[in-house]
């Protein structure tokens, strides 16, 4: 699908929710999405669950902790499944950011699959990233590290009901302060919440619709559109030359220096240069498709 | 490319609070390659169709072990109509009398698996019937 292209924008808030599997995502999604509605803007939910990597297939399960919004003809909630992508999104994750923009949707939720350290897709296709945590999974030097905690403009530290949740709040507080920010930078709030409970939630909503106003008045929203749509551009060109040079029987000629790989006759890198090399030639011979 | 998986909706409506089995079938069709979306329980017939119109599923697959199918299905028939939902395919599956087969049908099920059904049967049943369905 890219017939979404030419169409207006017309200026969803576009937000991300990531964290580790069972942070809470989905249920702060719901949450959310509740204070949107209260506060009159209607609601496109995208919610990424991973596809399994021996089947192809996947349980999309975010649903379940929305279902009550499904009645509410302001709310619409799309599953969709990782189909071997992974930063945490699917590849058809833009595309379906573009189509509940196009259909005038006040505020666009993408959840991404429950994340490690490093899945930093969502930084590339939203406004702003709210980055959940929880109490109790890891230490100051966790917070320390680079990755997934770097890319939020909201923090959230969910179950802050739970024991451990003030150390939690304090340890992701100091990280952002170790380095000295530029005075007119934006500082991620960190915000406790209970999502199941619904505590905390308007002030992550207060918390992104600030972050929004941020992004607009300092011309960051304008820099953040240029390096997104070049990231798209990008992955596109990616999955086109993986697509074209590599789809099906594509190593089928190559076995034979596959095996030479595996008798260590040969370098991973050499057989993957020769291999491009080789595909190359046969696109040139036969124009990539578009 | 490889053509989109199947989708599927599996969901549990009404006061049936039974969901292994339910649970098992989107686990075999998780298997067999398919995006399977699960409701979770209790859900009514206005959340299920309404959630399988958003999904754009190919089938609609509904789990019932409480007797109340000749009550719950009439209803999710009538509102997929009323969403303009013809193309959707409606399994029902679970504990129901043979002798409610053919109403079932009647009403316009594509299929109905009984619990003993044997997973490979549910999964080739789906992928004959998504098939055979006219292309949308």
């Amino acid at each position: 699908m890219g017939g979404a292209g030419g169409r207006p924008r017309r200026g969803a808030h576009v937000v991300g929710l990531t964290g580790a599997p069972g942070s809470g995502k989905s249920t702060l999604a719901r949450a959310l999405a509740r204070v949107a509605r209260a506060r009159g803007r209607t609601v496109g939910v995208i919610a990424v669950d991973p596809s399994s990597p021996f089947s192809g297939g996947a349980i999309l399960g975010d649903r379940i902790r929305m279902n009550d919004l499904a009645l509410d003809p302001g709310v619409f909630i799309r599953s969709m499944a990782t189909r071997g992508a992974l930063g945490g999104l699917c590849r058809a994750a833009a595309d379906a950011v573009d189509l509940m923009d196009a259909a005038g949707f006040g505020l666009v939720l993408v959840e991404t699959v429950g994340v490690g350290q490093d899945e930093v897709d969502v930084m590339r296709l939203t406004h702003s990233v709210v980055v959940v945590s929880v109490p109790g999974l890891g230490d100051d030097i966790q917070a320390l590290k680079a990755g997934v905690l770097e890319i939020a403009d909201v923090h959230v530290v969910n179950k802050a009901d739970r024991e451990g949740a003030d150390r939690t709040l304090a340890e992701l507080r100091a990280m952002l302060t170790l380095v000295p920010a530029a005075a007119d930078a934006w500082m991620p709030p960190v915000l406790g919440a209970s999502a199941a409970r619904e505590e905390g939630i308007e002030a992550v909503a207060d918390a992104l619709d600030g972050h929004l106003a941020h992004l607009k008045t300092s011309g960051e929203l304008e820099r953040r559109r240029r390096t997104m749509v070049t990231a798209r551009v990008l992955r596109i060109v990616q999955d086109l030359v993986a697509e074209t040079l590599l789809g099906p029987g594509a190593l089928d000629a190559d076995r034979a220096q596959l095996e030479r790989v595996l008798r260590r006759e040969l370098t991973p890198h050499a057989c993957a240069r020769a291999l491009l090399g080789r595909a190359a030639e046969r696109g040139r011979s036969r124009d990539v498709r578009p | 490319m490889t053509p989109d998986p199947i989708r599927v909706l599996v969901a549990k409506v009404g006061l049936d609070g039974h969901d292994r089995g339910a649970k098992v079938v989107a686990r075999c069709l998780r298997d067999a390659g398919m995006d399977v979306v699960y409701t979770g329980l209790h859900r009514t017939p206005e959340e299920v169709v309404a959630a399988a119109i958003q999904e754009d599923v190919d089938v609609l697959g509904v789990s019932l072990l409480s007797g109340a199918h000749l009550t719950l299905i009439p209803k999710i028939v009538e509102l997929m109509r009323e969403a303009g939902a013809g193309d959707m395919l409606l399994i029902v599956g679970g504990v129901i009398p043979d002798e409610d087969v053919p109403a079932l049908r009647a009403l316009g099920a594509a299929d109905v698996l009984l619990q003993d059904s044997p997973p490979e049967t549910i999964v080739h049943r789906v992928r004959e019937l998504v098939a055979a369905r006219q292309p949308r």
